[in-house]
């Protein structure tokens, strides 16, 4: 793998990472932080549904293991932060695992694996909101207790410098993707599955991995997210909203490329909060912009904001768009 | 244990409100049997063609009932319009695509009523609300009776159009061979177009038989969208008497499940259904091919 390939996102995060240092407002941090969150979940979302082709409308179940793993660790038995982090990203892991492990081995494609990933978000809604032990429909709150050891921090640039450093960690893993053999075999199973299957791809093998690594980085989101609010509930842990913002930010973004989903989080979430300040505070306005930007995209550009730079500054293009 | 009373209670009012999933499950069968997509904007139409049932209630008095006959030919106006001038176009023939589009759509038009109405829950109330039927030890709602009628009505008109005029055989021959049908003479994207609206005009009827039951709110076609998923997968996409059958055993299911279970984990019996299809049967009980 050649250095240069990191250089992109190296500039990217040292951008992101000055704003702290210029800028002092609180709402532009909380802003930031927020648009890291998703954008980790989306970059989770972007190496199942992006390189290996396999949409899934509930990316919500992944995220709300992240959160739940690391609340009720942290709630109920008063594990270290750091360490019920580690653990609810092996659960993220292991719950993609085990629903690729069903859906895959059944065969199930396309609007199938969509439906089913979307129906087993919802089970598990239904169920963290009928359980004691997940605090039912009132949710789960965590103590505050600011300090690195315990992963909150007092000022809001610090832990917008965490959500970064794991943005940078999702970027980095999905460039070594891109370049890798791996990441080769996953676009082959997206461009077409039969024949990928007679170059002697395992196909159920590499789908299996994409999705426990998809599952295991959208529940960090999760465990970011939890961290940072301190508070989660059924309908925020595996809500269809999360569901659909881990889809939307890569689709607009760039499908399948390394840099999309953080592309596209900054570019919808930038509309969203233009159109307020436009529109003043109506209920649902952002989401009904999302929604056209959607149907724009897959109507005329299919590539998403990198696509459109590769068709209109394509030297550019070439240097960041992998 | 329950008395026999009350589980026969909860039987027939979960078949009662089965029929209705099942006519809500029979637009989102009928579109993809024929165009072979799964429409994600399903629940939000309901939800908006709910409101406009309170809407034409609240504002000119017009009885739910009635109101059918006004929203069916506008909503299939509507379903129409919509694949001719925003799905068909946008998608490309690609059915990822069209998943996509119309999830697009499901978020714009669900965001639209919220931010035309509020999320405020909002529910017609008249007598007949609460009317009922004693139908010896038991008795039933006449709103719910009344849904239920409506959707046998609906799915034999639906049943007749599709196989006994020109519009259905022209429909059938679509769905069966699209590259055929187009060579024969047929309007590939105008049967395209009338099965949406068809679609979209049985929504209109299952809101008109709910509103005086049900409430609506920006979200509440959520709820129905995953239901009707649920029996359009265990009949067998595509399959008209899957969708009826399919309605009404999810309809039993869920009035059970919610009476052994409790209110807040009743559904979980349709999902594990849902699952369970999925994994093991994908073609469901009356598909004809995966």
């Amino acid at each position: 793998m050649r250095f240069s390939g990191y250089i992109p996102i190296l500039v990217v995060t040292a951008a992101l990472a000055v704003v702290p240092l210029v800028f002092s407002s609180n709402s532009l941090f909380n802003f930031m932080v927020m648009s890291l969150i998703i954008t980790l979940a989306a970059q989770g979302w972007n190496i199942l549904g992006g390189v290996a082709g396999q949409t899934s409308f509930g990316h919500a179940l992944f995220f709300g293991v992240g959160c739940y793993t690391a609340a009720m660790l942290q709630f109920h038995f008063g594990v270290n932060a750091w360490l019920a982090f580690l653990l609810a990203v092996a659960a993220g892991a292991a719950a993609g695992f085990i629903l690729g492990f069903l859906s895959f081995r059944a065969g199930l494609r396309g609007s199938y694996f969509a439906l089913i990933t979307l129906a087993f978000a919802e089970l598990m809604r239904i169920l963290a909101n009928a359980s004691d032990w997940t605090g039912g429909a009132a949710g789960l709150l965590l103590k505050l207790n600011p300090g690195f050891s315990n992963m909150q921090f007092e000022s809001r640039a610090s832990f917008l410098w965490l959500a970064l450093a794991f943005v940078f960690i999702g970027l980095v893993i999905s460039r070594a993707i891109a370049g890798s053999r791996f990441g080769a075999q996953l676009v082959a199973v997206r461009e077409n599955e039969d024949a990928a299957r007679a170059l002697g791809v395992d196909v159920l093998s590499v789908k299996l991995k994409a999705i426990s690594l998809s599952g295991a980085i959208t529940a960090a989101a999760g465990v970011l997210y939890v961290q940072n609010f301190l508070y989660i509930d059924a309908n925020i842990g595996f809500g269809v909203w999360i569901s659909i913002e881990a889809l939307l930010a890569p689709l607009v973004g760039g499908r399948g490329l390394v840099l999309g989903p953080l592309i596209g989080t900054f570019t919808l979430h930038g509309l969203g909060e233009l159109t307020k300040s436009f529109a003043g505070r109506i209920p649902g306005i952002d989401l009904m912009v999302f929604a056209v930007v959607l149907i724009g995209v897959v109507a005329f550009a299919s590539g998403g904001v990198l696509g459109l730079l590769r068709r209109f500054a394509p030297r550019l293009a070439r240097r960041i768009a992998v | 244990m329950y008395s026999p009373t009350i589980l026969i209670e909860a039987m027939i009012n979960g078949l009662l409100t089965g029929a209705i999933y099942a006519l809500i499950a029979l637009g989102l069968t009928l579109v993809y049997g024929v165009l072979h997509i799964i429409n994600f904007a399903h629940g939000a139409i309901l939800a908006s063609a709910m409101f406009a049932v309170w809407g034409l209630n609240v504002l000119a008095g017009v009885d739910p009932y009635l109101a059918i006959l006004l929203l069916a030919p506008v909503f299939f106006c509507l379903g129409y319009g919509v694949q001719r001038l925003v799905i068909g176009p946008a998608a490309k023939g690609d059915d990822g695509n069209i998943l996509l589009i119309t999830l697009g759509l499901s978020i714009f038009i669900e965001n639209a009523l919220l931010a035309g109405f509020g999320s405020d829950t909002r529910s017609i109330s008249s007598d007949f609300s609460f009317a009922v039927v004693e139908a010896g030890p038991f008795l039933i709602s006449s709103p719910r009776l009344v849904g239920f009628a409506g959707s046998l009505i609906v799915t034999a008109i639906l049943w007749f159009i599709m196989s006994r005029t020109d519009a259905g055989k022209a429909i059938r021959a679509v769905a069966r061979e699209k590259l055929g049908a187009s060579l024969m003479g047929i309007d590939v994207g105008h049967v395209y177009a009338v099965t949406f609206g068809l679609g979209c005009a049985a929504l209109a009827v299952a809101a008109g038989l709910l509103m005086p039951t049900f409430y609506v709110n920006p979200r509440v076609g959520g709820a129905f969208v995953n239901i009707a998923f649920t029996i359009v997968v265990l009949g067998g996409m595509g399959s008209i008497p899957g969708a009826m059958i399919g309605g009404l055993l999810i309809g039993l299911v869920e009035s059970l499940s919610g009476l052994l279970l409790g209110e807040s984990l009743g559904q979980i019996g349709i999902f594990i259904i849902f699952i369970l299809v999925l994994l093991l049967k994908p073609t469901g009980l009356f598909g004809a091919k995966a």
